[in-house]
């Protein structure tokens, strides 16, 4: 993203040929995810939780810890890579780069500038939404293959969880999209960027003013979507070791945790530029050329913000019950999510 | 240049696009072997799972051909949604490792005989009506063109469909409540 941006900033972007900026791209989508994924580890997991709970975190890798990443991936790196005896090898094997990629594909509609995006088109939010189901099918897949209830009973608690809180998802997210009058992320970010709040366009009309309801749906159906405590029962330590990931080890387990720290930093980004604007900082001009390349060192600022919020509450609460989770998300979140769409869809109307 | 560019340069031309049908060859021969390897796995877990890729060589075909909309709804709906029950269904009932001999049970010769008479039926039709049309790409057929022929023309048809769906909403709801 910051490398496209940068040579989209300088003009030269729309010269290149169809395959370098191709190349660029995919490039660029992977320092996105690696360098979002090592940011959210580092900043939230080892310094902030360590702060929270009054020690420092690891302090000898680097100055303050900070390659603390790299030893770690080294650790991953050299680890045997086993398959339990009586595991589907192939299913097995294959499970962790199901929902990697269901991440990338996450980050495929995200804008990052006025011109650095990936795709730009009406697809949007309603893509993003589809891929992200597919990882479901990624963690069931690894908690069959490994042939150990422990995997089996997380895998099944995982799909249970993530179909429960995609249709909350959703449905916050109709909201915005009505306001927006389009499903395309560039487009919600622009609208946000020229609103006006009761004619006073200082700051533009980020939608997490009018769309409060359905930012906090959101949050809370996010922390769901991305199995953080208080809804880590597909996880949960005490009782299923460590759920659909139990049976994995070395590289295949560095790729389940890249791929839940990657999809938290691209569901932030995109709760980001749903409601708060996205790459967009008052006192510039949207279509303001030096956006390509602020632009997404911003959206990553936003970023990072919003997942503390998730990192905070995650070591705040203790674990719901199984129950009390399915009810919050079908007799609390849904009903209040549909009456968010009708009062905005009245209120476009009529105003 | 933008795939839009390239339909609408495709289209332009009349002539053979070769990078559309090298893809549709590529994805269909994935599609039939996923689709074989389907029925005849033993496993059911298995059967799903390639199911899954014929799914997503379906939704591929609709992005060759510019149906964005039909695409990701096809990812979203059944590879999002239903192979995902499947998976949930078969994992909580029957989720043994191995192969299944139940599985390949004597309906076979039945089932396979269902399938070739549909695969003639419904390959005849469509030579018979279509096999001189020719199928012109402009561009990608827009979500907000969907939506307006949605909301305007097809209007009774899709409010008919909701309150279908409602229906089988209701009736599931009553079916699986205990008293």
């Amino acid at each position: 993203m910051t490398l496209s941006a940068m040579i989209s900033g300088i003009g030269v972007f729309s010269e290149l040929s169809y395959w370098q900026v191709t190349s660029i791209r995919v490039a660029a989508g992977l320092v996105a995810v690696l360098l979002v994924a090592g940011t959210l580890v580092y900043v939230h997991l080892f310094k902030i939780v360590s702060f929270m709970q009054s020690r420092l975190g690891p302090m000898e890798a680097g100055p303050y810890g900070s390659l603390q990443l790299l030893a770690e991936i080294g650790k991953f790196l050299q680890k045997e890579d086993i398959v339990p005896r009586r595991a589907d090898r192939f299913v097995f094997k294959a499970a962790p780069f199901v929902v990697l990629a269901s991440t990338f594909l996450l980050l495929v509609v995200l804008p990052g500038g006025p011109d650095a995006w990936f795709i730009s088109n009406d697809l949007g939010i309603y893509l993003a939404m589809a891929v992200g189901s597919v990882s479901v099918i990624g963690i069931l897949m690894a908690g069959w293959g490994s042939a150990s209830k422990y995997s089996l009973l997380g895998g099944l608690r995982a799909t249970g969880q993530l179909i429960a809180y995609e249709l909350p998802l959703l449905l916050a997210v109709v909201g915005v999209v009505i306001q927006a009058e389009s499903m395309n992320l560039q487009q919600i970010v622009l609208v946000q960027a020229n609103g006006e709040i009761f004619g006073w366009g200082a700051i533009g009309n980020p939608f997490i003013i009018t769309q409060f309801v359905g930012f906090l749906i959101f949050m809370v159906a996010m922390q769901a979507e991305l199995t953080q405590t208080p809804f880590d029962m597909p996880v949960a330590e005490s009782e299923l070791v460590t759920g659909y990931m139990t049976e994995y080890s070395g590289l295949r387990f560095l790729l389940f945790f890249i791929g839940e720290f990657a999809t938290a930093g691209v569901f932030s980004a995109i709760a980001a530029v749903l409601f708060l604007g996205g790459w967009y900082v008052p006192g510039l001009e949207p279509t303001d050329n030096l956006f390509n390349v602020i632009g997404p060192l911003v959206l990553i600022g936003k970023v990072v913000l919003l997942s503390f919020l998730i990192f905070w509450i995650r070591f705040t609460f203790p674990r719901f019950r199984e129950d009390q989770l399915q009810r919050l998300a079908w007799k609390f979140l849904v009903p209040l999510a549909l009456a968010n769409i009708v009062v905005t869809a009245v209120l476009k109307v009529v105003i | 240049m933008s795939s839009a560019g390239l339909l609408a340069a495709a289209a332009s031309d009349g002539d053979l696009f070769v990078a559309q049908n090298v893809f549709f060859a590529v994805i269909a021969v994935v599609m039939i072997i996923s689709a074989i390897r389907c029925v005849t796995t033993r496993n059911v877990v298995h059967a799903a799972l390639w199911l899954v890729l014929v799914l997503a060589g379906t939704a591929a075909q609709f992005i060759l051909l510019g149906s964005e909309f039909v695409a990701v709804t096809q990812v979203l709906v059944y590879i999002g949604a239903i192979i995902v029950l499947f998976l949930f269904g078969i994992m909580l009932t029957r989720a043994s490792m191995g192969d299944d001999e139940s599985v390949a049970g004597e309906k076979r010769l039945m089932a396979g005989l269902v399938a070739v008479l549909l695969a003639v039926v419904m390959g005849v039709a469509l030579i018979d009506s279509y096999s001189d049309t020719r199928l012109v790409i402009e561009e990608p057929q827009r979500f907000s063109a969907v939506s307006d022929a949605i909301f305007s023309q097809y209007i009774v048809a899709f409010e008919a469909v909701s309150v279908l769906l409602l229906a089988a909403l209701i009736g599931a709801i009553v079916v699986a409540r205990k008293e």
